[in-house]
């Protein structure tokens, strides 16, 4: 029977990371999409982003409360999962609780400290679904969570209070052992005979993997698959100053062969398009950041455009980049290579009056806790909009034509430049 | 007042420690033109040797490229470059921090290498160093002044002290707005919505701004950028406060201060 159930929990084991790395390899090829940027200088800044931002969450703690219970999940989340590897090879061999004689003394350290985790995270997932839903916090009521987010974020809550219910339960049921939080709920199992007790334990056992396994291949639908980005996210993250903007070098070379013909290639390439319409014109980089993204909204919470009621949100940014990518994504399975459907990030996900609310004021990304940068793709769609639409309101076209005539972008003339020295 | 550019100090032979870039705002706004003027006083003042481009300074390019018109940006940004590198400029100082980010961050990578910094960094320069002395009885000793975090400066460059250190030096009483320095709210006016009309909203953002300025009671507000004080101004004005909270820049109050 033991052998039985191994070989059934191997094969059930080997399915469910086949179909996870898959799923993986799948979203890497989807960010592999986007045009090359070159992000590996520096690595010791870059390894110092890592330990900080997605480590150490250094963002998260702008706010102390709710950073406590994040690490709490998060500290939870990795340390619990650690009893992962003796629950797979008791799965896959037969075997209870292996590491028990080998670890001896340590043993019931290490499963009690798991186990004031669990609890922890237990408390802590209630009360992010009450934040959630009971209080009126500005930025989980938005139009941004309507349908699917709002129910992905609950059932990661939910998800998580019943895996920590189960490991729980399993010790509570399991007569060999007494640890220091499933011994409360010991008494309720009392009545129970050894064989009704085995039952659950092996029950809660079962579900309990399962379900991880279930989550594992969630995740990668889901908002919560930051919790695998946030890591290489940090890591590629922009090490230079946020005011800075990307150089389009074709751009530049345009304009100084324009202004230098000797130095034009007589062969020059066609140039490339300029700015981005679609998911594929933005960087990989930009890719990443929409994987990345746990619609928290801390970046549109800070938006001056959002909070002032502009169409703008710089978490739709990343959730549309993200819905568009995974369409494109569905279109290469189909297809092999991506057919033209008629739709572009730009038009049938973005609009452009949320493009123009943009001041390009930073906030967003001094917000974001996993290195997004949301302006990024703004910017790169308003390049798309002016240079390959000549779509710009006709404000911004007077204030091009001023530039290019007036070297100024109002209409005063370019020799009253100095006028005020000759002022009192 | 006597502005010598560079044209004229290369025609003398002689150069100048530091390029004061005016930029558009500084020199064909009304109200801007007062802070390029009360810089411009201060740099005399203090004995610093400097000269403006004058007819030769033309728009760095910044509101063409965050509108997305990098086309513009790129003539703009070779045309300044072939006039600075020509006149061999090594160090520039600006009062607006749009041109700052652009000229330090967005020119060296087409072949424009300077040392550019911002007026209230060249400020607390000047004042540290003693080649500026704050008066004893200055005017604003005892008052209340709020800072306005200008984006372009703050999130964009991370230059949160050295305007705070200036005021600081007035002996002043500094009070911080509900949202600053890393946090602060934008004015409204950056990625070129200066030169726009505001998308459709429930309000306007520097409305939002000069709420959280007014609830400081604060006598005055501080800005470090024009396109910031032009936002302050109106917002201000537009919720007619009984006691009128002026906005001036910080060049402004430092002129006033000096001996």
């Amino acid at each position: 029977m033991e052998f039985i159930s191994g070989i059934v929990f191997s094969i059930l084991s080997v399915i469910a990371f086949y179909i996870f790395g898959k799923k993986l390899l799948t979203i890497k090829r989807n960010i592999h999409l986007g045009r090359p940027v070159e992000l590996n200088d520096q690595p010791i800044a870059r390894w110092k982003n890592v330990f900080l931002l997605a480590l150490g969450q250094k963002k998260m703690f702008r706010n102390i409360p709710v950073a406590v219970l994040h690490l709490i999940l998060y500290v939870g989340f990795i340390i619990i999962n650690t009893e992962l590897l003796e629950i797979i090879i008791d799965g896959i061999f037969g075997t209870h609780r292996f590491f028990k004689p080998y670890l001896g003394a340590l043993y019931p350290i290490l499963i009690n400290s798991f186990e004031v985790l669990a609890l922890l995270v237990f408390v802590a997932c209630l009360f992010f679904l009450s934040r959630r839903n009971i209080l009126r916090i500005k930025r989980f009521l938005s139009n941004d969570l309507t349908g699917w987010p709002k129910t992905d974020a609950n059932l990661i809550l939910a998800i998580e209070i019943v895996l920590m219910g189960l490991f729980l339960l399993m010790n509570a049921a399991d007569p060999s052992v007494n640890f220091i939080i499933s011994s409360w709920i010991k008494p309720a199992l009392s009545n129970l005979d050894a064989h009704q007790l085995h039952t659950i334990e092996q029950t809660a056992w079962w579900i309990h993997i399962l379900g991880i396994y279930g989550f594992m291949n969630y995740l990668p639908y889901s908002k919560h698959l930051h919790i695998v980005l946030a890591f290489p996210n940090a890591y590629y993250a922009s090490l230079e100053p946020k005011g800075k903007m990307h150089n389009m070098v074709a751009v530049q070379n345009e304009v100084l062969y324009a202004m230098q013909p000797e130095l034009a290639p007589t062969n020059a390439a066609p140039p490339e398009k300029f700015g981005a319409k679609d998911v594929m014109d933005l960087s990989w980089k930009n890719l990443m950041d929409a994987y990345s993204c746990t619609e928290c909204g801390r970046c549109s919470a800070a938006c001056p455009a959002n909070s002032t009621g502009k169409l703008l949100s710089p978490r739709k940014i990343m959730m549309d980049t993200r819905d568009r990518l995974e369409i494109v994504g569905k279109n290469i399975d189909a297809n092999g290579q991506f057919e033209d459907d008629g739709k572009s990030l730009l038009n049938d996900h973005i609009t452009i009056e949320e493009l123009r609310a943009c001041t390009t004021c930073n906030a967003c990304v001094e917000e974001c806790p996993v290195s997004i940068s949301p302006m990024d793709i703004i910017i790169e769609l308003r390049r798309s909009l002016i240079m390959e639409d000549s779509n710009a309101p006709s404000e911004w076209n007077g204030m091009f034509s001023n530039i290019e005539n007036n070297f100024a972008p109002w209409k005063f003339a370019p020799d009253d430049r100095d006028a005020w020295t000759k002022q009192s | 007042m006597k502005v010598s550019t560079m044209a004229e100090m290369m025609a003398a032979g002689t150069k100048p420690e530091v390029l004061f870039w005016v930029g558009c705002a500084g020199s064909f706004d009304q109200r801007a033109q007062k802070i390029t003027k009360a810089f411009a006083t201060i740099l005399d003042k203090a004995g610093v040797v400097y000269a403006i481009l004058g007819k030769e300074e033309a728009c760095t390019g910044d509101p063409a490229r965050r509108a997305g018109n990098e086309f513009m940006f790129q003539m703009m940004a070779y045309q300044n470059i072939q006039v600075m590198n020509a006149y061999e400029i090594k160090k520039i100082v600006t009062t607006c921090p749009h041109c700052f980010n652009t000229l330090k961050n967005e020119y060296p990578a087409l072949g424009g290498n300077y040392d550019v910094i911002h007026h209230t960094q060249f400020l607390q320069e000047l004042i540290e160093s003693g080649k500026i002395k704050i008066s004893d009885s200055n005017e604003w000793k005892g008052k209340t002044i709020t800072y306005h975090d200008s984006c372009y400066l703050g999130r964009a460059n991370d230059i949160y002290e050295a305007p705070r250190k200036v005021l600081e030096s007035l002996d002043i009483e500094l009070k911080e707005m509900r949202r600053c320095k890393s946090k602060g709210l934008c004015c409204g006016a950056g990625g070129a919505q200066m030169f726009k009309e505001e998308e459709k909203g429930t309000t306007r953002i520097n409305m939002d701004r000069a709420d959280e300025a007014i609830e400081t009671k604060a006598n005055f507000v501080a800005s470090a950028c024009p396109f910031c004080n032009t936002m302050m101004t109106d917002g201000i004005k537009n919720r007619d406060e009984e006691v009128k909270t002026e906005v001036l820049d910080i060049a402004e109050i430092i002129a006033k201060a000096i001996q």
